[in-house]
């Protein structure tokens, strides 16, 4: 469920450089105050959409667990370094990359060490966020996406948040206006550039003052064009589409003030379901995306009618140099008739046998720290391995039996991961816990699947 | 006064060229792909290897700035540099020294020609990607400093025409200010032809059976384009600009190749067509403007 939503804005100055001018140090307090109010929230999860993290190709999801760095703004330089490490929820990045997809659209995780996250996201996440008691997510701003694109991004946050079962607080970074003087200025003498920018700011916090978001998303093109909203106001759009396209909110602007001649706000949203509900769309509603994205399926067409690759006898024992060597007398998978049967599988990498996200215990025997999501991951993967070895694949997989060896510890981190690849296949699934495996391991997963 | 721009390149950054290149430099491994613009960077190398020079003066899109023109001032930089777009292509250790001197130079002279100057002397700093990629396929051993000015964006959000009268005056400052720094330069405008991406990408990047121009109108723009450089016709192409901008989404539009036109005097003589092609949908030229050779 979603608990509350803000609105912030992504230039740096509130947490550089507060004390150079009245409005940025009221918009640290309107920080300071979202913060207080998600602290006493129960939230388990900061999703953010930045419009300073433009994309290109699709829409992607930030899942490195720990990003850290020392940010240096663009433009802001001059006001200071931005060190940073926060704690992200990897399996929540899966989870939401699987929803977006399910809904036409391209997206993906990146999980790079030292990836430049946008000054935007630094400030929000060190200003909402300072101890990192929340783990936190973010999904960039395709450069292409227009209105139906960017509210199927928002649908699939909503169902993302559903399916991993996380109590979540969504965050817009973006700007209100996004006229900036395009000149060095004096601090103290920053304003909102132009009075018509102000008065069009005024109106919509006005409308967000009152939790009327869907209003907001409904008028963010006409604000765009005329206040020069950042990014063609594309953050109400994914805002008012996560929390449910409604005016039903209690909202309040805790801060509003020029940042560099831009309109910054601080603003919170609260679902009331007293208030009035009702929408009114002067564009068609939309709930999947099937614009543009097949650029390239021509190419994938002509795959499509590539001869089948050749499939193994009806009866036969399945191996693969591909897939991790067994540690017994068994095969990788067995087939019978229409049916393959795959041993357990684990996380073991194919050639190296190095486990991904580490083993759970040394040569001695002593516990070592482990990550079972990325273990799962690797199950998964040379699941698919073999089974594409054999004339399957994954989404023939009907029955699954998954072992872990500490399922207090590992099962949420686990089922996330699962959830990312078997959502849409619906396989019968059991999950057990047991003592030990035979290899350092975590996570087995053995699975049945049809042929053919 | 006896410095002086040795060369001019077009010099597009797609992280696709480094990725399928396999430096030491970067994490990513390829198969390859994408020769035909490779091939043409190898002649530019060529090229530049038998060109005296000192300095590569670098104008990238992607140190994007809205308060004014910014100018890297530290005299070292290193650090690590990942495509936030492209992040399973480009992941680059970067380890370069800058031209500080001709930095506060081009900053002086941009200011007294009434334009928004500003040194970037913050250590901590990250160097853009497109700088990075430039300078790579340009001079892969970097053994030579480079100053890099960033995109200064804003006057184009409102009106081409503005946007194309500030990079006019940046190139004849940035001239102005090699020339009297005594010495020879190599500029770099890291821009590409017409930009409409694909927004999706193969399992395999580097699977060249899906890469085209993504829309035929923008391939005819990009030959017309090239053609009035091939011509020497560059006043006519600067007089273009603004609609190539509109209607081929070019990036040309980030000022680059313009503030080059301009530093290089607009040009009359022939360039140099080293490649054309196409990187995920756009369309790229490396083009050469030598004015030793138009000389002989």
């Amino acid at each position: 469920m979603i608990l509350n939503g803000y609105l912030v804005p992504g230039k740096p100055l509130p947490l550089l450089a507060p004390e150079k001018n009245p409005a940025w140090a009221e918009l640290r307090r309107g920080f300071e105050t979202a913060r207080e109010e998600i602290a006493a929230s129960g939230a388990d999860l900061l999703l953010l959409y930045s419009t300073q993290w433009l994309n290109v190709i699709g829409h992607q999801i930030q899942a490195d667990p720990k990003p850290e760095w020392v940010h240096v703004d663009q433009d802001f330089h001059a006001f200071g370094t931005m060190p940073y490490a926060f704690r992200m929820d990897p399996g929540f990045a899966k989870v939401y990359e699987a929803t977006a997809r399910e809904r036409g659209l391209h997206a993906r995780t990146v999980s790079y060490r030292g990836f430049p996250l946008d000054s935007g996201v630094i400030q929000a996440l060190q200003l909402l966020n300072p101890d990192n008691a929340i783990p936190a997510c973010v999904v960039g701003c395709n450069m292409y996406a227009d209105r139906a694109e960017t509210i199927v991004l928002g649908k699939a946050a909503a169902a993302a948040i559903e399916q991993a079962g996380r109590k979540a607080v969504v965050v817009a970074v973006s700007a209100l206006s996004n006229r900036v003087f395009p000149r060095q200025i004096d601090p103290k003498e920053d304003r909102i550039y132009s009075a018509k920018d102000d008065e069009w700011n005024r109106k919509i916090l006005e409308m967000l003052g009152e939790g009327r978001l869907e209003d907001v998303s409904q008028v963010a093109r006409d604000f765009a064009a005329q206040a020069s909203g950042e990014q063609r106001g594309k953050a109400f759009w994914w805002l008012a589409s996560a929390m449910g396209q409604t005016n039903g909110y209690d909202g309040k602007v805790h801060a509003y003030g020029p940042l560099w001649g831009s309109g910054g706000t601080v603003v919170s949203l609260t679902p009331n379901s007293a208030k009035d509900r009702c929408r009114e769309f002067d564009e068609g509603e939309v709930q999947t995306f099937t614009g543009d994205r097949g650029v390239l399926s021509a190419a994938e067409a002509a795959r499509a009618t590539e001869p089948p690759s050749p499939q193994p006898p009806a009866s036969s024992p399945i191996r693969t140099d591909a897939a991790p060597k067994p540690v017994g007398a068994y095969p990788h998978a067995r087939r019978e008739g229409d049916l393959l049967f795959l041993s357990g599988i684990g996380p073991r990498q194919a050639g190296t046998d190095a486990i991904p996200g580490g083993p759970v215990r040394d040569a001695e025997g002593r516990p070592l720290p482990y990550d079972a999501a990325a273990q799962t991951k690797a199950v998964i993967e040379n699941i698919k391995i073999i089974l594409e070895a054999s004339g399957s694949s994954l989404d023939k997989v009907v029955d699954c039996q998954c072992f872990l060896i500490d399922m207090a510890r590992d099962f949420k981190a686990f089922n996330a991961v699962y959830a990312s690849y078997f959502t849409t296949i619906q396989a019968t699934r059991t999950t057990v816990e047991v003592r030990a495996l035979p290899t350092p391991i975590a996570v087995e997963i053995k699975v049945i699947a049809k042929v053919g | 006064m006896n410095g002086q721009i040795v060369a001019g390149v077009l010099a597009p950054h797609p992280p696709h060229l480094v990725y399928a290149e396999n430096p030491p430099q970067n994490e990513p491994r390829s198969e390859g792909g994408w020769e035909g613009l490779r091939w043409g960077y190898e002649r530019l190398r060529k090229k530049l290897a038998e060109t005296d020079y000192e300095v590569l003066v670098v104008h990238s899109p992607h140190w994007k700035t809205r308060t004014g023109t910014h100018v890297l001032a530290v005299p070292e930089l290193s650090g690590l540099s990942v495509d936030p777009i492209f992040p399973n292509l480009f992941r680059y250790k970067f380890d370069l020294k800058v031209d500080v001197e001709l930095a506060r130079a081009i900053v002086a002279e941009g200011r007294a020609s009434g334009l928004e100057m500003v040194p970037m002397e913050n250590p901590a700093f990250r160097v853009d990607y497109g700088t990075i990629i430039s300078c790579h396929l340009a001079n892969p051993a970097w053994d030579k400093p480079i100053v890099a000015i960033s995109s200064s964006s804003a006057h184009f959000d409102y009106s081409n025409e503005v946007g194309e009268e500030e990079m006019a005056k940046l190139g004849a400052a940035t001239a102005k200010a090699i020339a009297k720094s005594g010495k020879k330069a190599v500029l770099l405008a890291s821009n590409s032809l017409s930009h409409r991406h694909f927004t999706t990408e193969p399992e395999l990047p580097e699977d060249m059976s899906k890469e085209h121009i993504y829309h035929h109108g923008q391939y005819l723009w990009d030959m017309k384009v090239i053609q009035l450089m091939k011509e020497g016709r560059t006043r006519e192409l600067a007089d273009l600009m603004p609609d190539f901008i509109d209607q081929a989404l070019s990036e040309c539009r980030d000022g680059c190749l313009s503030w080059m036109l301009a530093a290089l005097g607009y040009p009359t003589f022939p360039a140099e067509v080293y490649a054309y092609g196409t990187v995920i949908g756009t369309g790229n030229a490396v083009v050469g403007w030598h004015p030793e050779d138009a000389m002989v």
